[in-house]
């Protein structure tokens, strides 16, 4: 599915990402944990193409495609999803019609025909079960005025009703409480399949007790420094990062 | 700033054509023989010429105004033209006797002038240079004893109505612009709806400029007798002239006890060009009466003209009248605008609502400069104000200048405002969705306008978005 290789990028002078490599499979689910300031996120946003990062050197293959040489909107409509960590607020567009729109864009790229109003409600509407929000948060504007928690639940409502291919979930976990983290890790183990992937950036090991995935990352100074299978993160939390950086690189 | 956003502001004028037409048109310049002229080509009755002669010898006297927050180069009042007619412009018997080449200017504009053509519901009086060259719908209109004509024909027809109002709301020696159009107004509209009367569809006039170094000064009187409702519409393009144009427009609105007016402009004046050389300057008076128990409403999407000097106002006469202002003002490139409002609470229990979004690119400069005036009668007045500026780029600006002056303690008055950037992170953030740069700086902008659009007329929604170089089907409402 996607075939990340010696990936450096940076932000101004300063190199954040050192040479990644990375190969995630279609029905997998990847995390990549780490210490803050490792470059976790900067992976996240240079994957889905936030403009602010410049790529300089190292290749993206997705689906046989080169991801770097598409704009964001494009990665997009090929199935290239990023739930973020910190959503933007779009005062007095509604949810509905940001979604709507952003749904139809992804429909006409895959050579669909676009579904009108109602057409999307029935689509929309059973997808927010999924994520237990109510159809009044549909009329609200993007974003504004929401909750931390229900923020990180509309990434996962929108990630439901886009479907993509390769789904990367950055901090999806941090500020959540218990029971959303339930809701959210349930949303996508729903929409798990075989032919998608999922990449979850998080801090912590909690999420990967309800979201379980086939293999770990550790992320260390734009490296990665360790990678294992599920037990890694467990280890992770009982030792804490100061115990990967200490020791020497492995191979990955 | 991403050069996305810059070139999506940065779209072609598509109104800057101009027609070749021969006209009349007076040489430059401006004298009490001007005005006469004026007065005997429209073969106005001699109250009419001493109405303009007072106003031009009080014009003599005043100076322009200059406490506004643009810059511009003297203006020479010599060297202007006062009028100009198309040459054809006689008292026409009907619509098809109308000049094909002026017919085809308005279709171009996207203003069909065949009546069978205009969406149901809209009656339009399309001003072309000095005069007005049509009104659709007259005959309908009729029936319900509604009067909807350009001022010439007012002036002739209902001469007693005229005089009752002209000037009874902006007075000719009100200030220098609002002088001098009263001397030199050629055209414009009239509407009458009478006693309790509910105009059965909505009033549009639009407004050309074409010849070159020629002013244009139109007047509008709308008079909504009592009980009685009008939609009114407004909309203004002038072709693309590397010189300066001046437009000085005086709008007086009369609702009389428990009459509502709305008003509605889509102002798309030729704003200059990238440099800033050219470009209409928008010096307009906009004002209205409201009376016991009335409504007066503007609605204003502002996004030509090179500068915009304008406070459409409300004079909250009559006790329980209300009155509202709902504004998007875009500058661009180096365009100026300083335009808000002003809402004079004379009544008891009088309401004001302002609602003001600031829209600034390029070099543009955003003033928004509102009055709110609790007289010491006006026991129980109510005002709230909300003002937004939004930025795009960083070498433009944004200004704010509320004043306040309470005269009754038993007031109440709200003022909010707030500025805000497009950011990088939005518009990133819906390209991450799937949705074009393009789309995302129309959403965007389009939320942030999104209280003033759901005031304006439906088919003027959809222009003023358009106008804003956007297309957001489905997003106002």
């Amino acid at each position: 599915m996607i075939h990340i290789s010696e990936l450096h990028a940076s932000v101004g002078e300063k190199e954040i990402l050192k040479g990644i490599s990375l190969e995630i499979a279609a029905g997998e689910i990847h995390a990549i944990m780490g210490p803050n300031g490792s470059g976790k996120s900067t992976l996240a946003q240079v994957l889905a193409g936030h403009p602010g990062y410049e790529v300089t050197a190292g290749t993206v293959t997705y689906n046989g495609q080169d991801l770097l040489a598409m704009d964001p909107e494009e990665r997009a409509q090929a199935g290239v999803f990023l739930a973020f960590q910190y959503p933007v607020e779009i005062p007095g567009v509604s949810n509905a019609y940001f979604l709507r729109s952003a749904y139809n864009e992804i429909r006409k790229a895959r050579g669909e025909a676009e579904a009108d109003p109602l057409e999307f409600l029935d689509i929309v509407s059973e997808r927010l079960k999924l994520v237990d929000l109510d159809e009044a948060m549909l009329n609200r504007s993007v974003n504004a005025g929401f909750s931390g928690g229900e923020k990180k639940r509309n990434e996962i409502l929108q990630l439901a009703v886009l479907d993509p291919r390769f789904a990367i979930l950055d901090e999806t976990d941090s500020g959540l409480d218990i029971d959303a983290l339930r809701i959210v890790a349930d949303g996508v183990n729903r929409l798990r399949r075989k032919d998608n992937a999922f990449l979850v950036v998080t801090h912590y090991q909690r999420l990967l007790n309800y979201i379980v995935p086939d293999r770990v990352h550790v992320l260390v100074d734009g490296r990665i420094a360790r990678s294992g299978g599920k037990e890694l993160a467990l280890e992770l939390e009982e030792r804490g990062y100061d115990w990967v950086t200490a020791e020497p690189v492995a191979g990955v | 700033m991403s050069s996305e956003i810059e070139l999506l502001v940065n779209k072609d004028y598509q109104y800057g054509f101009s027609t070749d037409i021969e006209a009349d048109a007076l040489p430059p310049g401006l004298n009490e023989g001007v005005v006469r002229a004026i007065s005997e080509r429209k073969r106005e009755p001699e109250w009419m010429l001493e109405w303009r002669l007072k106003a031009f010898r009080r014009w003599q006297q005043m100076t322009e105004p200059h406490w506004s927050n643009v810059n511009y180069p003297a203006i020479d009042y010599q060297a202007i033209s006062y009028y100009s007619a198309p040459r054809t412009a006689k008292p026409l018997g009907s619509l098809d006797e109308l000049d094909p080449k002026i017919r085809d200017t308005y279709d171009r504009l996207g203003i069909p002038l065949h009546e069978q053509k205009l969406l149901a519901g809209v009656a339009v009086d399309a001003v072309f240079d000095s005069v007005s060259v049509g009104t659709t719908y007259k005959e309908e209109l009729r029936k319900h004893g509604v009067i909807f004509c350009s001022f010439g024909e007012a002036v002739q027809e209902h001469p007693e109505l005229v005089r009752r109002y002209l000037g009874s709301v902006v007075p000719y020696s009100d200030n220098f612009f609002a002088a001098l159009n009263s001397a030199v107004f050629s055209d414009g509209s009239f509407v009458y709806v009478p006693k309790g009367v509910r105009c059965p569809m909505e009033l549009s006039t639009y407004f050309r400029i074409n010849a070159a170094d020629t002013g244009q000064f139109e007047r509008t009187l709308i008079v909504a007798d009592e009980g009685a409702y009008v939609s009114y519409l407004e909309g203004c393009t002038a072709p693309k002239r590397s010189t300066n144009q001046l437009h000085a427009a005086v709008v007086e609105l009369v609702a009389l006890d428990r009459a509502t007016v709305k008003y509605s402009t889509v102002q798309n004046w030729y704003a200059g060009d990238e440099e800033g050389r050219g470009g209409i300057f928008n010096f307009v008076t906009k004002r209205g009466k409201a009376f016991a128990g009335s409504k007066i409403s503007w609605t204003q999407v502002e996004t030509g003209s090179a500068i915009t000097w304008k406070y459409p106002s409300v004079i909250l006469q009559g006790d329980h009248a209300t009155g509202e202002f709902y504004s998007v003002a875009v500058v661009n490139n180096h365009q100026q605008a300083d335009t808000g409002t002003k809402m004079i609470h004379v009544g008891r229990n009088t309401k004001s609502t302002i609602v003001s979004k600031g829209i600034s690119a390029g070099r543009g400069n955003n003033s928004y400069r509102g009055q709110v005036k609790v007289l010491p009668k006006a026991a129980n007045a109510r005002n709230y104000t909300q003002c937004d500026s939004m930025l795009i780029g960083n070498r433009c600006g944004a200004h704010t200048f509320p004043y306040v002056e309470v005269q009754n303690n038993t007031a109440i008055v709200e003022h909010e405002a707030s500025t805000s950037k497009i950011g990088e992170d939005q518009i990133f953030y819906c390209k991450a969705r799937g949705l074009s740069g393009e789309q995302a700086v129309s959403m965007i902008v389009s939320g942030f306008c999104r209280e003033v659009f759901k005031e304006l007329p439906m088919e003027f929604a959809l222009e003023a978005q358009q106008l804003l170089g956007i297309t957001l089907e489905g997003s106002v409402g």
